[in-house]
């Protein structure tokens, strides 16, 4: 490693932004599971359906009848262990496992913010964040540090920028830059925000919001890090997250981000803020100031942690650019699209009919997947190859319990992408059953005949 | 001193935005657009012109053709001879028509009464219906009972009883007459009942609080009604009305379950008479005449100048007036169903009915940007 990225890497700094940053990611997660569950969520969103679509490589992930109450029970309280650092890297591990397998459970729910959390709470396990105001630090004086080196604090800073970074590249398409799609079709529907709901059916506004966003997202990792330029973009941030989360139905994420963008700042606020905390609750904050300093030790578990941040943002920077390596648009088929923050870029629903019939006798019906699918599933399924496949599957199953023989499964299906008229989705003249998942293009998804250009 | 600068962006930035977050379209922007008419995405109008020109209006005249139903029956009472049959006849499709109208508005003082359930569940329960006949003793306001009440009830009681005119009028001659008599009148108070609870419900609030909930959410009047009418269609005209009987979900035809089917001649009639009533509240069409007014089609239109798109309420039109000159040109339901293995002509058809259901579900629902009354969950 160059001598000079090292000394920054390895420079020391107050733990205080670390203390801060754990301690309020731990109860924001654990308020979201509070919520999560408060909404009834858990029971109509993992023990209603009779049928779940699975991430693949993980369809050994299911939700475990009335033990995902455990689960999410487990979950919230790693959080608050998190929050309050006790045992912090015990708590981060269980917190990782259990948040990961709910979002592995069912992908009709993905969202790029969880995906955001498990990746976070991931890298969360490699760094000291519990060296200062914690249990742990106040339990045993040896492991407390005031001072830690500099690369937690860049790690985490780096991922962020990541997230912003990515998310802005993949708004320079034409869709959103040219056509000021899907807002133009999001927004005028808004009519009925306070204040600016008039304004919002207005071209001029909506070509503004697309723009000023995909600029927002490219540039605020680069004005939070300029020490003249971070208290204007943090602002602007507060006001984009609060107009997100005024506008559509986002739920914690903007305010996780709000939150996760004060590592940017300088320890002083962090002191501040964790002396407005120790008056709050009579924690001594003085217990923790000790002056020592936590230093790198060369031993075998710096090296896993090296190699591990080196694959960790390896994988961060490439994975999203593996739908390059399929044919057809992205947007259309979705082949590479998780996973790749790309967030609120399509307005994109589907109608799947899908024709079940026993090739040997000839007889057909047509599926009412309402019998099957919640309406949440049956809409995200109807626009997502992937699903359409997967249920295919398990119709094909289905049928043969019933006595069918040579069972085939065929899918009429149209997709509306940001405004366009709704198409043809899949090969209506494709037997689904002959088809198995994989990372390879899949072959049976209609060309999408239009172009979006850029990123 | 350095922190002068940053002040002055934190101020300007603020009033920027003060002024960008309270200016309106009433500030006079001299800028230049090309668009002759500013679009308006207000939906309170739409609403207004749903609940006073088209849902008020159809529940009325369904109860006046209820009433005189009613008042036919009196007569046939008195007379049970087979031309008073035949006018009961007349006034019950007459009836079933004008309940076409109204099948669709199943929201609010209709949901909690469980209107459509109550007037048309089919087929009906000719076993249990049978045994009420017998014992005497029934309480149609039961749920257990939707299926021995409403229209598809009569259907059986006036057309179904025996194969000839002479039976059926023999039924309500004998000992058994007036077992008959009060099972209609039952049937006959119920439909009252429930039509006028349902009214007075509009009228007595719930039409103010429908066109007040203007918003945009899937708890909004505007998102519920097209949900509701989405719903319907799919699954009521499209699915109860056709695809059931056709036997296109379980691979085998099922012509009992067709609406009305004791009399197999108007069970087309009553599908034409639901899908007009469908087009002409998609396009706003006041009920019973010939004026338009604000609709989920004149929605469309708006959007469509905004986004120079396809239009889309053309396209929704021309799939409704094929779909219906398609199963014009049918026999009746059940002679099609029961005389074909399988049933090309009536499949044909319903594949047009069906390419509708896309139309609305997808385009029109991703064009207006609807709340769709699925799970309510955070998206990103």
């Amino acid at each position: 490693m160059n001598a000079s990225i090292r000394t920054k890497l390895e420079l020391r700094r107050e733990a205080a932004p670390l203390a801060v940053f754990r301690i309020l990611f731990g109860l924001m997660m654990l308020f979201s599971i509070i919520r999560f569950w408060y909404h009834g969520w858990i029971e109509s969103l993992y023990l209603e359906p009779g049928f779940h679509f699975s991430y693949y490589g993980f369809e050994w992930v299911k939700p475990l009848g009335v033990y995902t109450y455990l689960l999410f029970l487990v979950c919230a309280l790693s959080a608050l262990a998190i929050a309050v650092g006790y045992k912090y890297r015990w708590a981060v591990i269980i917190f990782f496992l259990s948040f990961t397998y709910i979002e592995l459970m069912d992908k009709t729910t993905y969202l790029n913010h969880y995906y955001f959390i498990s990746v976070l709470s991931l890298l969360m396990i490699f760094l000291p964040l519990h060296t200062y105001f914690s249990i742990d630090a106040w339990k045993n004086p040896a492991k407390a540090y005031q001072r830690v080196p500099s690369w937690p604090v860049l790690t985490l800073r780096l991922l962020l920028g990541i997230v912003y970074f990515y998310a802005g590249l993949a708004k320079l398409n034409s869709d959103w830059m040219l056509e000021a799609m899907p807002l133009k079709i999001w927004l005028p529907s808004k009519f009925d925000i306070p204040m600016i709901g008039g304004l919002l059916g207005q071209e001029w506004v909506q070509y503004a919001f697309s723009w000023t966003g995909a600029l927002f997202d490219l540039a605020v990792p680069f004005l939070l890090l300029n020490k003249r330029t971070r208290v204007p973009a943090f602002i602007v941030l507060v006001v984009f997250h609060v107009l997100t989360r005024v506008l559509f139905p986002i739920g914690m994420f903007p305010y996780i981000m709000i939150v996760s963008a004060l590592i940017f700042f300088p320890a002083s606020v962090h002191h501040r803020i964790l002396e407005f905390i120790s008056r709050l609750t009579g924690i001594l904050k003085k217990r923790f100031d000790n002056g020592r300093t936590l230093v790198n030790k060369y031993g075998p578990a710096h090296k896993l942690r090296t190699t591990f941040l080196l694959l960790f943002f390896g994988f961060q920077l490439l994975f999203p650019w593996r739908y390059l390596l399929y044919p057809g648009e992205l947007f259309w088929t979705e082949e590479g699209y998780r996973f790749s923050w790309r967030v609120m870029l399509m307005e994109k629903s589907g109608y799947a009919q899908f024709k079940v019939v026993d090739e040997e006798s000839g007889k057909w019906v047509y599926v009412d997947n309402s019998e099957f699918l919640t309406p949440f599933q049956e809409k995200q399924m109807s626009f997502q190859p992937d699903f359409i496949l997967e249920f295919a599957h398990f119709l094909e199953e289905h049928y043969e319990e019933m006595g069918w023989n040579n069972v085939g499964v065929y899918v009429d299906s149209r997709v509306a992408l940001n405004g366009r008229l709704s198409k043809p989705f899949i090969d209506p003249g494709a037997d689904l059953t002959q088809y198995e998942d994989s990372f390879k293009p899949k072959t049976w998804i209609l060309p999408f005949h239009d172009t979006i250009k850029g990123l | 001193m350095k922190r002068r600068p940053m002040k002055r962006i934190i101020l300007s930035l603020t009033i920027l935005l003060t002024i960008w977050a309270c200016s309106s379209d009433a500030t006079g922007d001299p800028q230049v657009d090309p668009k002759p008419t500013p679009v308006s995405f207000e939906r309170s109008e739409m609403l207004e012109n749903w609940a006073d020109n088209i849902i008020l209006p159809s529940y009325r005249d369904f109860n006046t053709r209820l009433n005189a139903m009613n008042t036919v029956f009196v007569d046939f009472k008195a007379n049970p001879s087979e031309d008073q049959l035949q006018k009961l006849r007349d006034a019950w499709l007459d009836a079933y028509i004008g309940w076409q109208a109204v099948a669709m508005f199943e929201i609010g003082p209709a949901e909690s009464v469980g209107y459509r359930l109550g007037m048309n569940t089919y087929p009906t329960d000719v076993t249990t219906l049978e045994q009420h006949l017998a014992s005497g003793s029934y309480d149609l306001t039961l749920p257990a009972n939707r299926d021995v009440k409403g229209f598809p009830a009569l259907d059986y009681l006036i057309n179904g009883l025996a194969t000839s005119d002479s039976q059926i009028v023999a039924r309500y001659q004998g000992d058994q007459q007036q077992a008959h008599f009060d099972y209609i009148d039952a049937v006959l108070e119920d439909m009252q009942t429930l039509t006028s609870d349902v009214i007075q419900g509009w009228e007595g609030g719930f039409r103010d609080a429908f066109v007040a909930n203007d918003g945009a959410s899937a708890t909004a009047s505007t998102d519920r009604m097209v949900n509701d009418f989405i719903f319907y269609y799919e699954k009521h005209l499209r699915a109860g009305k056709m695809g059931i009987p056709l036997g296109v979900f379980t691979g085998s035809k099922a012509p009992q379950t067709l609406e009305a089917y004791y009399r197999a001649s108007v069970g087309k009639e009553l599908f034409l008479a639901a899908m007009v009533a469908v087009q002409d509240f998609f396009n706003g069409k006041h009920y019973g005449k010939s004026a338009y007014g604000k609709s989920l089609s004149s929605y469309l239109q708006d959007l469509n100048s905004l986004k120079d798109g396809a239009a889309l309420d053309e396209i929704i039109n021309e799939q409704l007036d094929l779909a219906m000159t398609e199963v014009t040109s049918l026999g009746d339901f059940r002679s099609e169903i029961e005389n074909n293995d399988p049933p090309r002509a009536m499949l044909l058809a319903y594949d047009e009915v069906q390419r509708v259901v896309p139309l609305f579900k997808v385009d029109m629902v991703s064009a207006m940007s609807i709340s769709v009354d699925f799970v309510d969950a955070d998206g990103d």
